[in-house]
Parts: structure tokens; C-alpha cells; sequence
């Protein structure tokens, strides 16, 4: 008998258990005792992630190392009416991976092998549960990388990077996740194991790889990945230009897309970013600029050279009060240190921080920032802007302290406003952190209910029953069975 | 919200003409026509509006109606120094988009799945609805623009697409050789917009900077000879999808006469590909999409995508 058909005909058979002892018991069986937690501290950990939304209730944690394991978790967890949460690093900022309904959470970090590396074909197979970083850091010596690098590229993992569709500074370029995956082996909540794409020049079908990526573990969970290898490119010129306004530096971003370049990464730091920055790496980021863009052109031979003298001009005609070309490797890594460590570098600011993520008309962005500085002031909110400003993609960080009273219900506010402004200048509500729980309520705002009723249907396909990561992405209204998967728990019982 | 509800009189229109009922099916320039089956008898033909509708250059996108032609919509993007990835053969743009068939130059110019932002399609309930949206980077909900693309009108009938644009480089060089080994071309240079391989002939289109294209072509000199060419070869009728690395055994395969895109794993050959084994569990999911977005089979009856 399959591992499978083990473990469904063993539930049912464990009547003198409670339903969530036997849940445990059947999960144990199929895995190990060491492979599923239920332990308060777990499931108390696990109901969070790295955003500022709570609220989440765990069941018991599971920590397969196949597929076949993730399918008998989605057996054992249909068979005890539960949901399923596929979670990886736990870095989403959107509150995706925050078990709702105390369901079986499937933590993918220890399928964490780099299955095969092909050369010939530019594809690397791997498990959802190898951190971004480790990949790049394999594939160099052979003279390629994974291109997509969100800033929590050292401990996130390409599972959750494809349930987001993660982003990161050289995505202008290169493309977010979904442009570097050809191919998924996924398993439904029903425990059916699909392979989506392929890494054929054209898989047949409908493109269901794509509508996999950014489906927010809601349509199942990936088991393995095929990503694209990007080549590392022989030349690489990284610039820092200084201005004396935010403005400026959003001119000279929109002038060198509009001069038709498309650099390796344009990045925006204001001033009390940088300086935190500067205090946090010594980056040698200037700390009286208003603002600071890192431009990156790739080449071979004079081509990033000719790249690098174009932004150098551009920039100098919108304003750039200094342009400096990093003169070595060492400096360059120096800089884009920096720019990642952004995030960690607020602490000494603030006890807590919101970071948004919206997109806007690049031609936009500088009328969007004007009114970004000017709700962060009215709401009485420090807030710092980073961004990839090449994209549109804005990251306005919101700084407070969460213990002071009704301080959390001002960056709501401030941040529902930031959304607003986005969008009435035709801009989207995530450019790279997704819905989750976060942005639900804002959908309304984008779609009509026949548009959210196609996006739900979408779902469906996949996961009939609503079963994989309930109450997340779609409001509530137009989500299929999501509210009866919530429901079938009572609450308390996990408490 | 209504506020949201699409107001262009030209694409109600059109969802009033497809109408709630019936057998629909939109032509477009009948380039790939015969993909995916035949289509079923009785089925009403339609043609999508035309139009650019909204082009952005310093934003590289652009609004474009589904029955444009990719020529004219390219020739009004040439103006500003720009194209997309849809492949020019004579087709429409939502042609290109609901057959999903990347053009010969895909390494250089994107895919047709990468260009495509924000779908406008009338569903088969007879309403517009729109997916993705206006912006270079969204991941704002479901993908339906991945879901249409390729979808072979099976769907819904795209009215209208918002796609990437991308700068036309400086300069454009087609170079062949007689001599080469495709394969090192292909490594030999950092960012092709093709190679392809005849089993004789390797073709080498290099785009950007002239002096980055010199470059380039220096380091492909190295290897063989090469000459300027005035373009592609002629391609043959049908297509295969292989990986980049069955490309080095292509005589294992009953190709005919074929023109090989190395790197991409397309071959463009005189005789068709044998049908590709379909994975039980992807036909599934995708059996239960024409369902739900289908249910009365209305669709451009008769065609499935992968299939015919």
C-alpha cells in the first residue's frame, strides 16, 4: 500500500484520540515525531511572519523532506477537514504564510537540496526549500546566478520566492520570478501531484506555471523548481549618483528609461534612509544628499562603459550634485551591502516598521513620493523611502513604536492612504510583496467583482475545495469555499 | 465596482456583439489558424477591435486593441524607438497573444508570456473582464494574463492587451557562418537575440550598442568564420518544442529540413512534432479551468490548447 493509502486508512482508526490528538498522531505516523510540531512555542512562532499582521493560529508544524510526504500531509489534512499552509522562511511582508483556522502548516525548509544543475540546458532543479542566496552562491563558479534578489535574499527560500513572485533590485533588467521558473512539480490540496511548464522551448497547454507563481500558496505547494540560469555578464559598472531633492532623482530615472536604456537596477534612497544606512555599514553613501541613486549596467566589452557615461549625463542634467562610478569590486559589493541592509539598518530609529509596496507610472513617481512624505506627516509618522525606482516599484517605510498607543492605527490609516494615492495615479497595489491578508480589502479598489470572480476561478481549478491557505489574497465575498474551510475549526482549539 | 467597469464604447461593443450565448470564434489574421483542432461547424466568427489605444513611451507600455495588427502596432512603436516581443507574421496582437508563440528573435525582445501586463477579454458570460494590470511590475492577485496567453481563445476573446515595450538597440546585425559550432556560438556571446542552425549554417543576430555589437562579433570570429547576412533563413512550417540540449542530437528526431533556435530549444522544421506526452495531473487542472471559465463550451469550440 502507498505511503498515501497508509495513512488514510489509518485515520479513523484512533477513536479514543481527539480530533487534533489523532491529527497529530496521523501525521507523526506518516513523517516522524520529530518532523511535526505541536508545540506551543511552534505554532506560536509560525503564526507570524515578518509583517506587522497577527492573528494567526497554527496547528500542528510539518517539516516534510519529500513529495510524497507533502502529499501525505494533504491526505491526512483532508481527511481531518483541515486547511493547509505552506510556509517557507517566513519573510513575506503581506502576512501570506499566517495560518488562518489552525490549519496543518507545511514548513518546505528542509527540502533543501539543489537536485541538478544543467549547464547545457541553463535549468537548475531544485527544492522550494533552497534559500536564494545559497543557489547564486553555487551556480558563480560556474559562471552563472539566479537573477531574482529580493533584500531577504539570504534567508529566503525559492519556494516562498515563487509563491510571491519575488522581486529585488536587478529584476529591472532580468524580470521577476516568474520570468526565471520554466517548470514546477506541485501537489494539490487534494494530494494530485501536476508537473506545470516544462523546460522545453514551448511546454504545451495552458500556461498553469504561470498561474502558479504569485498564487500565494493557495493553489498548492511547489516540490521541486526549475529555474533559469542567468549568465553573470563580464561587465558591470555600478554608479552612485548624489541630488538635492527626491524629485530630481526621480527625473533622472524616467530620463534614462525614456533614453532607452534598461539598466541592470535604478534604486532610490532618501536622506534619512541613507544616513541610516551610513551608520549602520559605513557603505560610503553621502550623508547630506536628499536623495541617492544606485544605477547598475551589465555589458560586454564598451557597452556598460557607454551605459555608465549616458546615466552620468542624464543625471548631471537633472540636477545630480555628484556622480561617482564604484572603482572596484570590493566598493561595488560595498554599496549594494548597504542598499540590502536597508531594513535592518532602521532599528536604531524605531522599535517597529511597516514597509508597503506599491507601483506606480514611473513618470509618476515623483508626484506620488510628494504625496507619500505628506500623509507619512499628516498621519505624525516618520517615514523613509527606498525604492526600485526603475520599475515604479515604491517601498515607503513606515517607523513607529508599537507600544505606544494608537500608534499602529495611524500607519494603517497612513498606509491605506499610500495605497489610494497609488492607485488613482494608475498605479497597482503590490509590485512585489503580493495580497495576503494585508491588501485583501484593497481589491475592490482594482478589480470589478467580475474580474475577482475570474482570478477565483483560476483558484478553483486548482484547488476545488479551498483547502491550500484559505482567506488570503481574494476579500472575502468573492473566495470560493474559503469561509467553510475557516469555519470547520472551532476557535479555541488550538489556543 | 463600476467605477472600475471598462467604459471604452468600442470594447462594449464588441462584448455586446459576442453577446451571452452561442458559438463564438475571433479571427484574426489566420496565421496559426489551424492550431489546437478544428474548429467546430456553426461557430459565429468575430474580429477583434483595432487600435493603440494609449502608448506611453518614457512608461514602455502600450494599450493596443486585440485585432491590431502586430505590424501596425509595431510601425506607431518604430516612431519612439521601440517594439514589443510579439512575433511579426502577419498576425494580429491578439492573435499572437491567444496562440502565445514567441518570435525567433525571444532571447533578445521577451516572450509573448513576459510582454503581456494587463487582458481585457470577454468572458463567456458575455462581460469584460479585465486581469493583471497598467504597471511594468504587479503581482496584485491571480495571473489571468499567464492563463490567457497561449489559451487559444478557449477561454474568453482578448479585446484588448496592455504589453512591455522594449527599446530598439542601436544597432542589428545578422552574421552566418558555415563553419561554426551553433553551440559555441551561442556561449560565445553574452546577450543573443538569436542563433539559429540549419546543421550547416549558423545564423547570429547581435543587438545593442554598435561598439558592443563589434565586440561581440570579434568574439565570434574567434571560432569561424563568419559574414553579414541580410537576415534569417526562410523558416519552415511547423514547430517543435524541445530543450536547448536535444538540439545537439536533432538527428534523432523526424524533423525534415529544419531551422533550429539554439539556446531556446525551437526548432522550425518541415515535418510536424508527434504529439508530446501530456502530464495526467496539469490536464486535469486545466480540464477543470475550461470548465469553470467555459461551462457551455462557447469558447472557439473545436480547439484545445496543446491539442489538434
Amino acid at each position: 500500500m502507498s505511503l498515501l493509502g497508509r495513512v488514510k486508512s489509518a485515520v479513523g482508526g484512533r477513536r479514543s484520540l481527539t480530533g487534533a490528538e489523532a491529527l497529530v498522531a496521523d501525521l507523526r505516523e506518516a513523517l516522524s515525531a520529530e518532523r511535526v510540531r505541536d508545540d506551543g512555542a511552534e505554532r506560536s512562532l509560525i503564526g507570524h511572519d515578518a509583517s506587522v499582521f497577527g492573528g494567526g493560529v497554527s496547528g500542528p508544524v510539518c517539516f516534510p523532506t519529500s513529495t510524497a510526504e507533502v502529499q501525505a500531509i494533504m491526505g491526512i489534512s483532508e481527511a481531518h477537514g483541515r486547511a493547509v499552509v505552506p510556509r517557507g522562511a517566513g519573510t513575506g511582508l503581506a502576512g501570506g504564510a499566517i495560518p488562518l483556522g489552525a490549519p496543518v502548516v507545511i514548513a518546505i525548509t528542509r527540502m533543501n537540496r539543489v537536485l541538478e544543475i544543467d549547464v547545457d540546458n541553463r535549468v537548475a532543479w531544485v527544492e522550494p526549500g533552497v534559500v536564494n542566496l545559497d543557489l547564486t552562491k553555487q551556480l558563480r563558479p560556474l559562471g552563472f546566478h539566479y537573477a531574482p534578489d529580493p533584500s531577504s535574499q539570504q534567508v529566503c527560500t525559492i519556494g516562498g520566492n515563487v509563491a510571491n513572485n519575488s522581486g529585488g533590485p536587478h529584476c529591472l533588467a532580468y524580470g521577476v520570478t516568474d520570468a526565471h521558473v520554466l517548470a514546477l512539480e506541485v501537489v494539490l490540496a487534494d494530494g494530485t501531484v501536476a508537473m506545470l511548464g516544462g523546460i522545453d522551448a514551448e511546454p504545451a497547454g495552458l500556461d498553469l506555471r504561470g498561474a502558479f507563481v504569485g498564487s500565494e500558496g493557495t493553489l498548492g505547494v511547489a516540490t521541486k523548481i526549475a529555474v533559469r540560469l542567468t549568465p553573470n555578464p563580464p561587465v558591470v559598472r555600478t554608479l552612485l549618483l548624489s541630488f538635492a531633492s527626491v524629485r530630481d532623482a526621480a527625473a533622472t530615472v524616467s530620463a534614462v528609461i525614456a533614453a532607452g536604456m534598461v539598466p541592470a537596477a535604478l534604486e532610490v534612497m532618501d536622506q534619512r534612509i541613507t544616513v541610516a544606512v551610513e551608520n549602520y555599514v559605513g557603505a560610503g553613501y553621502p550623508r547630506d544628499a536628499a536623495a541617492v541613486l544606485l544605477a547598475e549596467v551589465e555589458g560586454v566589452g564598451p557597452g556598460a562603459d557607454i551605459d555608465a557615461a549616458w546615466i552620468d549625463e542624464i543625471g548631471r542634467a537633472n540636477g545630480a550634485t555628484d556622480v561617482r562610478v564604484a572603482a572596484s569590486d570590493e566598493e561595488r559589493e560595498l554599496l549594494w551591502k548597504g542598499r540590502k541592509t536597508a531594513f535592518g539598518a532602521i532599528a536604531q530609529i524605531a522599535p517597529d516598521y511597516y514597509l508597503h509596496d506599491t507601483v506606480v507610472p514611473r513618470s509618476e513617481l515623483a508626484d506620488v513620493l510628494d504625496q507619500v512624505y505628506e500623509i507619512a506627516a499628516r498621519h505624525d509618522l516618520i517615514v523613509m523611502n527606498v525604492f526600485h525606482a526603475g520599475d515604479g516599484n515604491l517601498h515607503p517605510l513606515l517607523l513607529f513604536d508599537a507600544r505606544q498607543p494608537g500608534t499602529l492605527e495611524r500607519v494603517h490609516a497612513a498606509g491605506a492612504e499610500i495605497l489610494q494615492a497609488s492607485l488613482a495615479a494608475g498605479g497597482v497595489l503590490s509590485g512585489e510583496h503580493g495580497i495576503g491578508v494585508e491588501k485583501q480589502r484593497f481589491m475592490e479598489e482594482m478589480f470589478t467583482s467580475a474580474d475577482l470572480e475570474h482570478q477565483n476561478m483560476l483558484r478553483q481549478a486548482f484547488d476545488p475545495a479551498c483547502r491550500a491557505n484559505p482567506g488570503k489574497v481574494l476579500p472575502v465575498g468573492h473566495s470560493c469555499a474559503d469561509i467553510q474551510a475557516l469555519r470547520r475549526v472551532p476557535a479555541g482549539v488550538w489556543g | 465596482m463600476s467605477t472600475l467597469a471598462v467604459t471604452d464604447p468600442v470594447l462594449t461593443a464588441f462584448a455586446e456583439e459576442i453577446g451571452p450565448e452561442g458559438p463564438v470564434a475571433v479571427e484574426g489574421g489566420r496565421t496559426r489558424w489551424q492550431l489546437g483542432g478544428e474548429l467546430a461547424p456553426g461557430t459565429r466568427l468575430m474580429h477583434a477591435p483595432e487600435g493603440v489605444v494609449e502608448y506611453a513611451p518614457a512608461e514602455m507600455t502600450v494599450r493596443v486593441r486585440a485585432g491590431t495588427t502586430v505590424a501596425d502596432l509595431h510601425a506607431e512603436l518604430a516612431v519612439a524607438g521601440q517594439r514589443t516581443g510579439l512575433p511579426e507574421r502577419g498576425g494580429t496582437v491578439g492573435g499572437a497573444v491567444a496562440v502565445g508563440e514567441n518570435s525567433i528573435h525571444v532571447l533578445g525582445r521577451s516572450s509573448v508570456r513576459n510582454a503581456v501586463l494587463q487582458i481585457r477579454y470577454v468572458a463567456a458570460d458575455g462581460r469584460l473582464v479585465t486581469g493583471g494590470g497598467p504597471t511594468v511590475k504587479n503581482v496584485t492577485g491571480f495571473n489571468l494574463p499567464k492563463l490567457m496567453v497561449g489559451s487559444l481563445g478557449t477561454l474568453g476573446w482578448i479585446a484588448e492587451v496592455i504589453l512591455r515595450t522594449n527599446p530598439i538597440p542601436e544597432t542589428t546585425r545578422w552574421l552566418v557562418s558555415a563553419d561554426a559550432d551553433p553551440f559555441a556560438a551561442r556561449d560565445a556571446v553574452l546577450r543573443p537575440s538569436a542563433v539559429l542552425w540549419d546543421g550547416t549554417r549558423t545564423w547570429v543576430e547581435l543587438e545593442g550598442h554598435r561598439a558592443e555589437v563589434d565586440h561581440e562579433q570579434a568574439a565570434l570570429e574567434q571560432l569561424a568564420t563568419f559574414e553579414a547576412s541580410s537576415g534569417p533563413p526562410p523558416l519552415p512550417p511547423h514547430r517543435w518544442s524541445l530543450t536547448p540540449a536535444q538540439l545537439r542530437s536533432l538527428g534523432d528526431h523526424d524533423t525534415g529540413a529544419f531551422v533550429a533556435s539554439i539556446g531556446v530549444g525551437l526548432v522550425h522544421a518541415s515535418r510536424p512534432q508527434p504529439p508530446r506526452p501530456v502530464d495526467p495531473g496539469a490536464a486535469e487542472i486545466a480540464r477543470r479551468m475550461k470548465e469553470l471559465f467555459d461551462p457551455t463550451g462557447r469558447c472557439n469550440p473545436g480547439r484545445q490548447p496543446g491539442g489538434g
